[in-house]
């Protein structure tokens, strides 16, 4: 069963995903995907833990290679384009990181051997650090801020990139209702910018009130299609809770 | 006061002396430098691990009639290359590939050196007599390759250190980066080992960056105060040294270790005045 449902008006997609297959250390984790994404729109990825969220976003990344079919970028999307917003690793707990620093570090994909930063993206950083309310904390190390400043230093690292994706993967994880909601609006002004987001994500409810479209996982695509017509498939009001 | 300063003057007349200082200090700051990338990567083992390859290499070397220096350089390159391989492939853990590599290299070590007459203890432990004018000029061009590279790259290399992941996939070439911090660890230990020694090398890389992580909190200054704690212990260590006949190296690990204790004490009591 091939779910290509159109998503959304026909413009350009940023991503397509044409029948992929993904493995993970010989292990089948995803079959059959095929999905797209327009300019603009906010899909959200939803489904199990093992379902092959994660490992799709790796794909989509080029951290593991596609086992069949293919996934293109175009309308001016490059892979190193992406603005992605990781979820945190535990190597960053304890780290001596500054959050000037870390916001700044965004800055490098742009560069080659020679990473020095220029005084404009010491500006921009500034920016988007006041954009995103961190600014008075540029000089706090990361790791002594709460887990919702920390992923807005992060979000911010991924914002220096001249972007029309943001990737972002289980970004509510650990964080509680006040800040994860503070985190969706930030997520839904970034939207209406016109930046499209992909979200990885546990929390269906929100899936389904931010997001344009959504893509359920189970090992292969359960659903994938309009937010208001997730919730007429069995799937979408079973887990919902509509 | 003018008889010390004659004192002084009469030892830095000296060849020995302002060999190992030049060397010291060159060794000190760069091992500092590269050891705090070391340390947040989780890979002070690999410097362990890349000393005892180093004196095998030297063993060897001596064994079979070659320049320890020359021999040893591409032979702990290349395993320095092949740890890091190991560490990041899954089927083998990062510690259990480095004790591997360094118990292997110590028996290759114990067998070359046996029958010669190389003197294994300033080898393993250091000596300030062994240094020779090339060793000087050897450490003084590794100690400068560390130091460029440091800074042209020192965004990236932060970059890599914090989130190897998000580099990867903004095509940041982490394995690149890790490539290189490898490469040069293993010229520091290679250069450092004459001092130093094989056995005490690696504490110079974790100790200043062990220290100053425990009152600095941004990248930047731990890597200026890890090269500063190191120098300051060097240049205490090497005066003790000079007055009493403690060897230097076993004095740099101690006195490392003392503003370890001290800094962790600072960093207790400031953390319990604040709360």
């Amino acid at each position: 069963m091939i779910v290509t449902i159109k998503c959304g008006r026909v413009l350009m997609s940023l991503i397509k995903c044409e029948n992929v297959t993904l493995s993970y250390e010989k292990n089948i984790v995803m079959q059959d995907l095929s999905f797209s994404l327009e300019k603009g729109e906010y899909l959200c990825i939803v489904g199990e833990n093992g379902s092959g969220k994660s490992t799709l976003v790796k794909a989509i990344l080029g951290l593991i290679p596609v086992t069949e079919g293919k996934i293109e970028f175009s309308d001016g999307l490059v892979r190193k384009k992406i603005a992605y917003l990781p979820q945190q690793n535990s190597g960053m707990k304890n780290f001596p990181a500054s959050v000037r620093e870390v916001v700044m570090s965004g800055f490098l994909s742009e560069k080659k051997f020679f990473s020095f930063y220029t005084s404009e993206e010491r500006r921009k950083a500034e920016d988007i650090m006041k954009k995103l309310g961190i600014y008075s904390e540029a000089s706090r190390s990361f790791c002594e801020l709460s887990g919702g400043q920390q992923q807005r230093v992060l979000l911010a690292r991924a914002l220096t990139k001249d972007m029309s994706l943001l990737l972002i993967d289980e970004p509510t994880a650990g964080l509680d209702p006040i800040v994860t909601s503070e985190f969706y609006e930030i997520i839904k002004s970034i939207n209406s910018e016109g930046v499209a987001v992909v979200m990885i994500t546990h929390d269906i409810p929100a899936a389904i009130r931010y997001a344009s479209c959504i893509l359920h996982l189970h090992n292969r695509p359960l659903f994938f299609g309009s937010t208001s017509d997730y919730l007429k498939t069995e799937t979408g009001r079973r887990y919902s809770g509509v | 006061m003018s008889e010390l300063i004659e004192y002084l003057k009469l030892l830095f007349s000296t060849d020995i002396v302002i060999y190992s200082f030049i060397v010291g200090v060159l060794i000190s700051a760069s091992a500092a430098a590269l050891g705090v990338v070391l340390v947040l990567k989780k890979y002070s083992m690999i410097g362990d691990g890349l000393s005892h390859v180093s004196f095998a290499a030297v063993a060897v070397a001596v064994a079979t009639g070659n320049s320890p220096m020359l021999f040893s350089i591409p032979v702990v390159m290349i395993s320095a290359f092949f740890i890091l391989r190991m560490s990041e492939s899954s089927r083998i853990r990062g510690d259990a590939a480095t004790a591997i590599f360094s118990t292997a290299a110590l028996a290759v070590g114990a067998i070359a050196s046996r029958g010669t007459n190389v003197d294994i203890e300033s080898y393993l432990f250091g000596s300030i007599t062994a240094l020779t004018l090339s060793d000087v000029i050897l450490t003084a061009a590794v100690a400068s390759a560390t130091v460029i590279v440091y800074i042209i790259c020192y965004n990236r290399i932060f970059a890599v250190t914090f989130d190897e992941t998000y580099e990867k996939a903004s095509d940041g070439k982490p394995g690149l980066y890790n490539a290189l911090i490898a490469a040069l660890t293993a010229l520091v230990i290679v250069v450092g080992m004459r001092l130093v020694g094989a056995l005490l090398i690696s504490a110079l890389l974790i100790f200043p960056a062990l220290s100053s992580m425990r009152i600095f909190k941004s990248f930047f200054r731990v890597v200026i105060s890890s090269v500063v704690i190191s120098l300051f212990c060097f240049i205490i260590s090497m005066t003790i040294s000079i007055f009493s006949d403690i060897s230097v190296s076993a004095c740099m690990v101690l006195c490392n270790l003392a503003v370890y204790l001290l800094l962790c004490f600072i960093s207790a009591a400031a953390s319990r005045s604040t709360d």
